[in-house]
């Protein structure tokens, strides 16, 4: 008998087809600015903001066993540091997004420092009082208006780039060409955040975030080097998370401490649509956010009742579903819309269709 | 030459002494069988030399290398592969992404260059029909094998397997012996702690007895058997 050839494979007809169906999608939201209007874009900005926010903790938490609850500071810093470029220094806007990415990095260095020597709820709790010590500081900062905040300078809103030129393509109002610039810039930032981490769970690293995740002891048995694997990752999502903070705030043209800094919105509510939608899966945010904005945007009028009803279906889905709404989804039908598991197909394993 | 070579390695717990003055060597090739009663040390003695644990006294060489205070990543690069005495698998993953992992870490090779090699273990332990199976739902056996796989995936030339042959049948036992001895044949040296005597004596060259953390016999598996320090020891466990 020859040697039997095998051959790994990841992709499913499914996800094939879906890849098709998600560039289409695609084409559609990048001419969003031609279809939608002006409070649709800002819907878009919300959901695509809090995907991208989503899909780093998801990275962390599901892939990386690293529960932190203090991801707030890195969209707080982020947030600020832009601010403080464009106000100290006179940084474009745009360009000093990149900076709050950079902050957050700075800021993540020392954090995972103290917070990986702690392990399970006091890593948690670790990352939140870190947080928190962030946003008191950063209340100190008389600059970016202490502890009351700040507004955008109207010179830095007026000279954005690219502003001018969207005002004239749609024939716009500055106030919304800002907009539309938000958004296209959040798109740019969530295709890159889920086509990034889509990217890492493919590759060689990917396999050793999950082997670290589900045995710490056998991943370093067999070679693999979990505290670097969570020192990388760690930073990674800092990075994003601090880039996307800026950018919520850039769009908002307004900052204060405690929104930037704001458990509830970026912790709480990030949490929420990654474990309704399904952790552990790239497509578990995507779900989660979809559902999070239509609550949000059915419910959100009835003030306390909707932080309840949040919560009691948080509670539901946990007890009923654990792995998410993704995950019944997946578990029913096979779906996978971003396949990472290897496949062994040829040699002496029994016919099957990739 | 040895290729593994143990110089008066000691370990504490507190005031419990777990390995208490070991020396010993294993020559390439060769394979040594350990055996003990429950908490003589033998598990203990496995992660000090993988590294899971440091020692408190005493030298490790590995090929001529002191890797005394080697981390384990380091010493698995190195080529000591182990199994673990309770499976520990990434539950999650499939049985081949199991072994992706381990050949790609441990031989530090990119993805694609492990998986014809992956298939080959596979097929040697006798996986390869659970290939794509998550490691999560396999039964006993497979677990064992799929230890032993992830184990020879990292390509060890030292492989060190804890009691892989517990709670088998005879018939799943005779064929894991069966694996076990072709990769003895393929040149890969053994250590093995195991109380199944029937498969340890089927695989190796000698036998160590250790009791309370000490060495108290080492040499050919006949004469160990009939020593009566062995004897008294085992007299509970094997007639």
């Amino acid at each position: 008998m020859s040697a039997p050839a095998y051959t790994v494979r990841t992709g499913t007809r499914a996800s094939r087809l879906f890849g098709w169906g998600l560039l289409a999608l695609l084409v559609a939201l990048v001419a969003a600015p031609l279809w939608a209007d002006r409070g649709m874009i800002q819907d878009l900005f919300f959901i695509l903001t809090m995907l991208v926010l989503a899909q780093f903790w998801n990275l962390l938490a599901g892939y990386g066993g690293l529960i932190s609850i203090g991801q707030q500071a890195f969209v707080g810093l982020g947030a600020y540091a832009m601010f403080g470029a464009v106000i100290v220094w006179g940084v474009n806007p745009v360009p000093a997004i990149l900076l709050g990415g950079v902050a957050a990095v700075l800021l993540a260095i020392p954090t995972a420092f103290f917070a990986f020597r702690l392990v399970g709820a006091y890593f948690a709790i670790g990352t939140w009082v870190i947080a928190d010590m962030a946003r008191l500081i950063v209340s100190q900062w008389q600059v970016v208006g202490g502890g009351t905040g700040t507004s955008l300078p109207r010179e830095a809103r007026a000279d954005m780039w690219g502003v001018e030129t969207i005002a004239a393509l749609f024939d716009m109002r500055a106030a919304a060409a800002r907009d539309v610039l938000a958004y296209w810039l959040a798109l740019a930032l969530a295709i890159a955040t889920v086509a990034g981490i889509y990217a890492l769970l493919r590759s060689r690293q990917g396999l050793a975030l999950a082997a670290v995740r589900d045995n710490v002891e056998a991943a370093g048995a067999v070679g693999v080097d979990a505290k670097r694997m969570r020192w990388s990752i760690f930073l990674v999502a800092a990075f994003g998370t601090g880039i996307c903070g800026a950018l919520i705030f850039l769009q908002n043209a307004r900052i204060a401490p405690d929104a930037a800094f704001s458990v509830v919105d970026w912790m709480a509510y990030v949490i929420f649509i990654v474990v309704i939608g399904g952790i552990g899966r790239i497509e578990g945010p995507i779900v989660g956010v979809l559902v999070f904005f239509v609550l949000q945007s059915t419910l959100s009028q009835f003030g306390a009742w909707y932080l309840m009803a949040l919560g009691l279906l948080a509670i539901t889905v946990m007890l009923i579903a654990p792995r998410g709404l993704w995950g019944v989804i997946s578990d029913r039908t096979g779906l996978q819309l971003f396949p990472i598991q290897r496949r062994l197909y040829g040699g002496r394993i029994a016919k099957e269709t990739p | 030459m040895s290729i593994l070579a143990l110089q008066g390695v000691s370990k504490r717990y507190g005031a419990l002494t777990v390995t208490d003055d070991v020396s010993f060597a294993v020559p390439e090739g060769q394979a040594l069988g350990i055996i003990g009663p429950n908490g003589a040390g033998k598990s203990t003695l496995f992660n000090l030399i993988t590294g899971n644990v440091p020692v408190d006294a005493g030298s490790i060489m590995f090929d001529g290398q002191d890797v005394t205070r080697t981390p384990a990543r380091q010493r698995c690069l190195a080529g000591i592969g182990r199994s673990f005495q309770i499976p520990q698998p990434f539950s999650a993953l499939t049985v081949f992404e199991n072994l992706c992992v381990a050949a790609a870490f441990g031989r530090d090779l990119p993805e694609r260059a492990v998986a014809e090699d992956c298939a080959t273990v596979l097929e040697r332990t006798g996986l390869i029909g659970r290939a794509n199976a998550p490691a999560g739902g396999l039964s006993l056996l497979e677990r064992k094998r799929l230890e032993l796989a992830r184990a020879l995936a990292t390509h060890p030339r030292l492989l060190l397997l804890d009691e892989i042959a517990g709670g088998l049948t005879d018939g799943e036992c005779a064929s894991l012996i069966d694996t076990i001895l072709e990769i003895k044949a393929a040149g890969t040296t053994i250590v093995w702690i195991e109380h199944v005597l029937h498969a340890l004596t089927a695989v190796v060259d000698r036998l160590l007895v250790l009791d309370f953390g000490r060495i108290i016999g080492i040499g050919d598996p006949d004469e160990i058997m009939q020593s009566p320090e062995v004897r008294e020891i085992y007299l509970g466990i094997e007639a």
